[in-house]
Formats: structure tokens, C-alpha cells, sequence
């Protein structure tokens, strides 16, 4: 197998991004680690983290406030971040990057705002059996409080989006489509572009949760077409507690403010508020300063990578792991789509989810196990779980190849 | 490898592929479900309770092995204890599995009914991430006999 690796076209130079993360030298268990879970969380290169410690021991104040030398150094690194990530979705403006906690936080701010300004009972929210449970519940929790309508999506047993059900439940009472980009437990990418033509049509607003999308996909959020795009900035190489939601400008001036606080007023008196325009109108009290700073060299990383090469890479990687694991006696693969990237779900016939990561654990493999938050999967399959080995910008052959040997053990004790 | 084999022991891998006590056995009197929601493991207990004592006890579910070895082993250890020595086995088994106490070498612990038959579960303690998996069938039942069966035991 190893001997017919095909000449790498584009040169990726994997060993020099692997040069970047300092814990993938780490020893685990006394074993060589072979990262694979970092669809749950990616590592962080050495360029994340000294800018968190360069903004820690040299640059930090609080932003937007003081006029002094540290408090304008961190709000000039922290401002400049939006832009970043401006260029890295292509947004037409960067005063439509609202910064968040994460892709959950902006799903949140969308259904709290967006969806209790507008939507009504009898109106429809449409998401698909796929989704994360952080595009589910937020929109759960509107529907129980305004009577609107969940309507579900199915999938079919590959794991691709159903369209002509999707199609067929697309109507005038839709108000939005909330999807994911690419399914986490599955790795399905879904014709996003295509869904959000068909749902502008219906007079629907769409909502693409990028969390898993966006470290593997070229993402213009102007030639998608849609109308909300949030991601993590812990899945794109940044530190956790970060992210962003993308939104048109004119929906981002129409939604009213979910929480209040400093930072986000023009001026407050005890009668009357008036808020600050967007996104700050979104940007309550003092920001995760330092995290942003390290989502934005977490972007500076990513955009600076060889990105034909690694599109190559993750390709050719995905490729060879599912080949690899399709010689394991025994293993079914969930999620076979045509189109997928970075995620290799699977179950054993003979062993539980749990059981195999903690002898793959035992090998330095790190997986994930267990339902990826995404339950309605699980339930369509009829399993409780899978293990879920996924790909980032570092992994290499190696890892697949420890994985195989891995679960060679794993038959060893319970096959 | 070795150290997996304290975990994953003869023991437990031949209670996790062959079960004591599966299968909901009538008649019963207490039930209760419990749910890991970590790894998706699902479980039910049945027992049958009367004058304070544990008739019987079965259970069903799907779950890892550990838990499914440990559910399996529950059920043989408790079958005829009163309730009050099943409150002070799971307790100790608790402390055990949790690495707070250590099984003895005294005959009350290696004798008929002592607590050395779950020796083989202590393995979890050093995987601080299992320990769930080796307790929800304890949990549950303990919620069982608490007449809490109502409830879903829910352990993370």
C-alpha cells in the first residue's frame, strides 16, 4: 500500500506543517501519538500560541476603552482580526464579522435574535437529520417558545443529504434552513450553494454551520449565497472559546441586540439605550481578547498554507484511510458519500465504541467515540455510537497506518 | 498490552460476551433505567424486592464491555443480599473502583459473597474516563431500590 503512495503533485510539504505543532511530538502512553480527533478540536501550531503569549506578556490591556499605550496595542491586534477573517470567508464587508464564543454561541445569537424578531408561530425552521445538536436544540428551545415548526430533512444511507426530500419539504412557510457545511459524524459535505438557491427561491433565509466546513473547504460566503456562516476558531488551528458568526449587513442592522451590556451602546442613560451598530451591537462586555488575537493567527496559519497541496493531501489521506480500514475484518464504515472529507466514522461488529478507544488510546491513537453530539445520526443507523477517526492539516499516513495496527489489537482481545 | 489486560481481564471479557441475569425475568417489582450519555451506553434493571431482600435481578441494555461485565457481575453479587448489604457493597465498590479503598485479603472479603469477585472491575481506576462505565449498572440499581425508578439515571 505505502509502496504505491502516488507521486504528492502539489508538493505538500507535510513534514514542515507537522514542524509546526509542538504537541504532536508529545509521547502518549509511551507511544508515538497519533492524532485523529481533530474534527472534535484541531492542535494548535506554535504560531497560535506565541501570539497568545506575545499578547500576554507584551501587548495586553482591555480593548475599546483606555487611551493608553497597552490598551490600544491589544485593540489594534484585536480589531485587525476581523479582517482576517473577512478575507478568509471572502464577507463583502468586515463590519459583518460578529467575534462569538464559538459556533454554538453563534447559532444562539441567530435564533435568539433573528428568529424571535421574526419568525412566528405557524412559520417553519428546516434543518436536517445530520446536524450537530448545536444547530438543533438552539431552535428547539425558539420553537417551544414561539410555536414554530422543526422540520427535519432525512438522509439517506450513504449519508448524503436527501435533496428531493429537501425540495419537497421547502415551502412558503419556511423561514429559514439551518445545515451544516459538512457533517461531523459523518463527513458529509453538502451542496450548500445549491440549498441556499433553492431556499432564496422559497423566500427562505439560510443558516450554514461552517464549524466543520471550514478547515477542510474553500468557503466564499458570497458565492454560497448565504445569508448567515459561523464557525469555531478552536477547529481552525485557534484557541477554543472563539468564533465568529457572518451575516449580511442589512440583517445584521434589522436584528436587535441579545445582550446588553458595555461594548455594545453608543450611550445609556437610566430611560434609554441607543445601541452601537454592528457588530457591536452583538459584542457585549469584555471580549475573549486574547483568544481572538489567536483565532486571527490561527487564520493567518491556515490561509498561508500550500491550500492545492493540502486539498491534495486531504484527498489522497481520506482516500488511503478508507481503504486501509475497509481491509478490517468486521468494520462498517458510517457515512459513505461521494462527497465527504476528513471524517472516517465506523463501528465493529464485535466491539463496543468505547471498548476500541481505549485500546487504541492504549497504541497512542485519539479518536473520538461516542454520538459526535449528533444523536439523530446514531438513531438512523441504530447504533449508540462510533469511532470517529478525522483528518487536519497534520495528520500523514503514519497516523492511519498506527490506527489499522491499533485496531489489529482491538480483534486480538475481543474479535 | 499488559496494562490493558488488567482492564480488559478474561473475566470481564467473558461476562461482557455472555451475560448473567440478561433479559427482564418477571416477576419484578422495582425497575429503573440508566443512560450514559458519554458513550451512548443504555441500560434497565429488574429487581425483585421483598422483606427487604433482593429476590432477584436482571438487566438489560447494550452498553461496552466493562459496563456490560460489570452489570452482568452486579447482578450475581447481589442476588439474595438484603438491601442494606447491597447499599454498603455498592459503597464499597464506589470507593474501590474510584481507587478511595482497596479490596482486602481478609477472609470477609476473599470468603463466599466477599468483594474480592469484583476485584477484576478495579482495573477502571486507572482510566478516570471508564469509571462511569464500570458504575451506571450500580447506579441504577441503587435507584431502583431507592423506588426512584421513575427517573433515568443519567451518569457523565
Amino acid at each position: 500500500m505505502t509502496a504505491a503512495e502516488p507521486m504528492n503533485k502539489a508538493a505538500f510539504d507535510i513534514a514542515r506543517v507537522r514542524a509546526d505543532f509542538p504537541i504532536l511530538a508529545e509521547r502518549v502512553r509511551g507511544k508515538r501519538l497519533a492524532f485523529l480527533d481533530s474534527a472534535a478540536s484541531a492542535q494548535k501550531p506554535k504560531q497560535v500560541i506565541e501570539a497568545i503569549v506575545h499578547t500576554y506578556t507584551h501587548e495586553y490591556a482591555n480593548v475599546h476603552r483606555g487611551v493608553h499605550y497597552l490598551s490600544e496595542r491589544a485593540t489594534v491586534a484585536y480589531n485587525a482580526v476581523r479582517a482576517k477573517v473577512q478575507k478568509l470567508i471572502n464577507a463583502r464587508d468586515e463590519n459583518e464579522i460578529v467575534f462569538t464564543s464559538g459556533t454554538t454561541d453563534s447559532i444562539n445569537l441567530v435564533a435568539q435574535t433573528f428568529g424571535r424578531a421574526t419568525l412566528k408561530a405557524g412559520d417553519e425552521v428546516l434543518v436536517t437529520e445530520m446536524e450537530h445538536h448545536s444547530n438543533i436544540v438552539p431552535w428547539q428551545m425558539l420553537r417551544d417558545e414561539k410555536g414554530i415548526t422543526l422540520t427535519v430533512v432525512p438522509f439517506r444511507d450513504d449519508g448524503s443529504l436527501d435533496m428531493d426530500a429537501f425540495r419537497a419539504k421547502l415551502s412558503e412557510k419556511t423561514r429559514l434552513v439551518a445545515v451544516t457545511q459538512v457533517s461531523n459524524a459523518l463527513g458529509t459535505i453538502n451542496p450548500v450553494q445549491e440549498i441556499c438557491r433553492l431556499a432564496h427561491a422559497a423566500g427562505a433565509r439560510v443558516l450554514v454551520d461552517g464549524a466543520q466546513g471550514i478547515p477542510h473547504l474553500h468557503t466564499d460566503v458570497q458565492a454560497m449565497g448565504a445569508d448567515f456562516y459561523v464557525f469555531s476558531g478552536h477547529k481552525l488551528y485557534g484557541p477554543t472559546g472563539t468564533g465568529a458568526l457572518w451575516a449580511r449587513a442589512e440583517l445584521l442592522d434589522a436584528m436587535p441586540p441579545w445582550k446588553g451590556g458595555g461594548d455594545m451602546i453608543r450611550s445609556v442613560t437610566f430611560a434609554h439605550t441607543d445601541f452601537a451598530e454592528p457588530p457591536h451591537k452583538f459584542e457585549a462586555g469584555t471580549p475573549n481578547i486574547a483568544g481572538v488575537i489567536g483565532m486571527g493567527a490561527g487564520i493567518d496559519w491556515f490561509m498561508a498554507l500550500d491550500h492545492e497541496g493540502l486539498d491534495a493531501h486531504e484527498e489522497e489521506l481520506l482516500a488511503y484511510g478508507t481503504e486501509r480500514l475497509a481491509e478490517v475484518p468486521g468494520l462498517k464504515m458510517i457515512g459513505t458519500a461521494a462527497n465527504k472529507c476528513a471524517v472516517m466514522s465506523f463501528v465493529l461488529d464485535y466491539a463496543h465504541p468505547h471498548d476500541i478507544g481505549t485500546i487504541l488510546d492504549a497504541e497512542g491513537v485519539a479518536v473520538r467515540t461516542g454520538h459526535h453530539c449528533a444523536q439523530p445520526v446514531m438513531e438512523h443507523f441504530d447504533i449508540a455510537a462510533t469511532v470517529r477517526p478525522s483528518l487536519g492539516a497534520y495528520s500523514c499516513r503514519e497516523d492511519i497506518d498506527q490506527l489499522v495496527a491499533a485496531l489489529g489489537k482491538v480483534r486480538e482481545m475481543f474479535g | 498490552m499488559s496494562d490493558l489486560r488488567e482492564l480488559y481481564q478474561e473475566v470481564i471479557l467473558d461476562h461482557s460476551k455472555h451475560p448473567r441475569n440478561y433479559g427482564h425475568r418477571e416477576p419484578t417489582n422495582r425497575d429503573a433505567k440508566g443512560h450514559n450519555p458519554l458513550c451512548g451506553d443504555q441500560l434497565r434493571i429488574f429487581a425483585l424486592v421483598e422483606d427487604g431482600r433482593i429476590k432477584d435481578v436482571t438487566f438489560e441494555g447494550r452498553g461496552c464491555a466493562i459496563s456490560m461485565a460489570s452489570a452482568s457481575m452486579m447482578t450475581e453479587m447481589l442476588k439474595g443480599r438484603t438491601e442494606a448489604e447491597a447499599d454498603e457493597i455498592f459503597r464499597r465498590f464506589h470507593a474501590v473502583v474510584t481507587g478511595e479503598e482497596e479490596i482486602g485479603d481478609d477472609e470477609a472479603e476473599q470468603g463466599e459473597g466477599g468483594l474480592d469477585k469484583l476485584r477484576v472491575l478495579a482495573g477502571v481506576r486507572d482510566y478516570p474516563m471508564r469509571v462511569k462505565c464500570a458504575t451506571l449498572a450500580w447506579h441504577t440499581l441503587k435507584s431502583a431500590l431507592d423506588a426512584k425508578g421513575a427517573e433515568t439515571v443519567v451518569t457523565e
